[in-house]
């Protein structure tokens, strides 16, 4: 017997009529276009909708450019510090079994559910002038609330869990015999970690700092909170737009916002990359 | 330290190290700043706090915060469902580019989002012009909260469920239309109760975010009070009058919201490992 009188009829009972398929895909597409790619399209429209010149020239306004550096000096800080921080909660969690793991798994991704303002509230609780602690540091011409520290803990609060969440499925994964293996060859701890270790996550880890960065470059909630909003000094990107925006300067202001979509799109489409060309060194369940 | 936390010893070394920076980083940036909050509102008082949540503004504000957020998420539970299951199952033109735009709520800077979606449904705007003549308001009203949010919490269920579709063998869906099930008795009643975790996990998770959006939501509700005004919306003004008792009220009503639903997520997860094995 072989398999030839098998006809490819059988597989019909486990989908659906071609006409239910394409009703389906039908809806799907409209609302996707409308949903995520009309507004995608909006932002540069809106742009672009006096000429590149006057587009050009919104982004090249002293108020941009600060707030384009800004933004970039807050991600510098605070991706690569969520980063390190990702790998060391990691390796806590994945290499060794302690008590209140669980929980603490759950504290690590408490920043996903709680709200961007909340956030930014909460740090200028602990900041604000009317705290110890605020007071202390006024005392000592620190300043963290409606100031550049500010923005960075806020920016951290958001993205905290980004690394740590993508690492830790990877590496729970991989165990921990290679380590020991390079331990037991002599290898130092650190020897072991630059060695063994850190090849083995490297796409995970830039697959988080990938998302890391996404967010952390458009964070707005937060910010908007703890940044004071001073015109050129705590304005980041996304809180420059909502300025522009409210001051009907929307070419401008949509200007703005396409730098990031471009941002936002590269990050897709390195993402998409990472996904196709690595997928099994990736998180085993696709983040959600 | 090393036995007063560990369980079972490990030859790995570094435990103390990755503990310590973890603990410290995560106190510093997370812990402590909601502990300040927590115990502002200690010292505001339980009593004062309830009277101040309860006050008609934040009421309405806190009210539509989660109306909305449930309406936009159980929106996008089932539309979740229908495109996990288009993507994985079904082959078609466009499906690679479609699977990987579901991200850009995740990537598009939320602020972008909420200018880009006001500018479409505005009465002047590309959409809201064709919807105005039919009478349908977007921007400015409760539905273009509704949008906003059902915008940002797209990608959720999506992502949760997809995994789990990917999964399913098909010799079940088989073995039931062999038994004598439509099709459909076998989408309800043998795949949708495998889907059911990851479900639902993707709901709070796309709800959690929902409750608390501020920037896709703040330009295209028209922040009318008890109208179109959220929640993180009257932190924000409160903050703005110096008013940090307010502040602090629906700050701590909207934590409180969250860990309720941190905790229901890990209820979930819990659950479904124990019925359907790890997953």
């Amino acid at each position: 017997m072989s398999d030839v009188s098998f006809t490819p009829r059988a597989a019909s009972v486990t989908t659906e009529t071609a006409l239910t398929r394409r009703i389906v895909i039908g809806v799907v597409m409209i609302l996707i276009a409308v949903l995520l790619f009309a507004p995608l399209i909006a932002v540069f429209a809106e742009a672009l909708r006096s000429g590149w010149a006057a587009s050009l020239e919104g982004l090249a306004s002293p108020d941009a450019q600060a707030a384009i550096r800004l933004t970039l000096i807050v991600a510098a800080i605070a991706v690569p510090l969520n980063a390190a921080f990702g790998i060391a909660a990691a390796w806590a969690i994945t290499k060794f079994d302690f008590r209140g793991k669980a929980l603490l798994i759950t504290l690590i991704d408490l920043p996903f559910s709680v709200s961007p303002v909340v956030a930014g509230l909460a740090l200028v609780m602990l900041f604000g002038t009317n705290s110890w602690l605020g007071a202390w540091l006024i005392a000592h011409d620190l300043k963290v609330v409606f100031a550049f520290p500010g923005i960075v803990l806020a920016t951290m609060f958001v993205t905290f869990p980004f690394v740590a969440r993508e690492l830790i499925p990877v590496m729970m994964e991989q165990g921990r015999a290679e380590e020991e293996a390079a331990l037991t060859l002599g290898a130092s701890g650190w020897r072991t970690f630059f060695t063994v270790t850190l090849p083995n996550i490297r796409w995970a880890l830039l697959y988080g700092v990938l998302l890391c960065n996404a967010r952390a470059m458009g964070e707005f909630g937060a910010v908007a909170v703890i940044s004071g909003k001073i015109r050129g000094e705590t304005t980041t990107m996304p809180i420059m737009i909502e300025m522009l925006y409210n001051e009907y300067l929307s070419v401008a202001a949509f200007s703005l916002a396409a730098v990031l979509a471009l941002l936002a799109l590269l990050t897709l489409l390195l993402k998409s990359l990472l996904e196709w060309r690595y997928a099994g060194l990736l998180a085993a369940t696709r983040r959600h | 330290m090393r036995a007063g936390i560990l369980r079972s010893p490990s030859p790995l070394p570094g435990f103390g190290l990755s503990f310590g920076i973890m603990m410290a980083a995560l106190s510093v940036v997370v812990l402590l700043p909601i502990m300040a909050l927590v115990g502002r509102g200690v010292m505001i008082g339980p009593a004062e706090l309830w009277e101040m949540v309860g006050t008609r503004r934040i009421r309405a504000a806190l009210a539509l915060s989660f109306r909305a957020a449930l309406v936009a998420s159980l929106f996008n539970l089932v539309f979740g469902l229908v495109l996990a299951w288009v993507l994985v199952r079904y082959r078609f033109w466009g499906r690679r580019l479609i699977d990987a735009a579901i991200d850009l709520p995740f990537a598009l800077p939320t602020a972008v989002a909420g200018i880009a979606l006001t500018a479409l449904y505005a009465p002047n705007g590309a959409l809201g012009q064709m919807l105005t003549p039919l009478g349908i308001k977007v921007a400015y009203t409760e539905f273009g909260i509704w949008l906003a949010l059902i915008f940002i919490g797209l990608p959720f269920v999506v992502r949760t469920v997809q995994p789990v579709i990917e999964e399913i063998d098909r010799e079940v869906e088989e073995a039931s239309a062999t038994l004598g099930a439509s099709r459909a008795y076998t989408l309800r009643r043998v795949i949708l109760p495998m889907l059911a975790p990851a479900l639902l996990t993707g709901f709070a998770l796309a709800l959690a975010r929902s409750v608390g959006e501020y920037g896709s939501v703040i330009f295209i509700a028209g922040n009318l009070p008890f109208k179109t005004e959220i929640a993180p919306l009257l932190i924000v003004i409160r903050l703005e009058e110096y008013n940090y008792d307010a502040a602090t009220a629906i700050g701590l009503a909207m934590l409180l919201i969250s860990f309720a639903m941190l905790l229901v997520i890990n209820i979930i997860q819990i659950w479904s490992r124990r019925r359907i094995g790890d997953v």
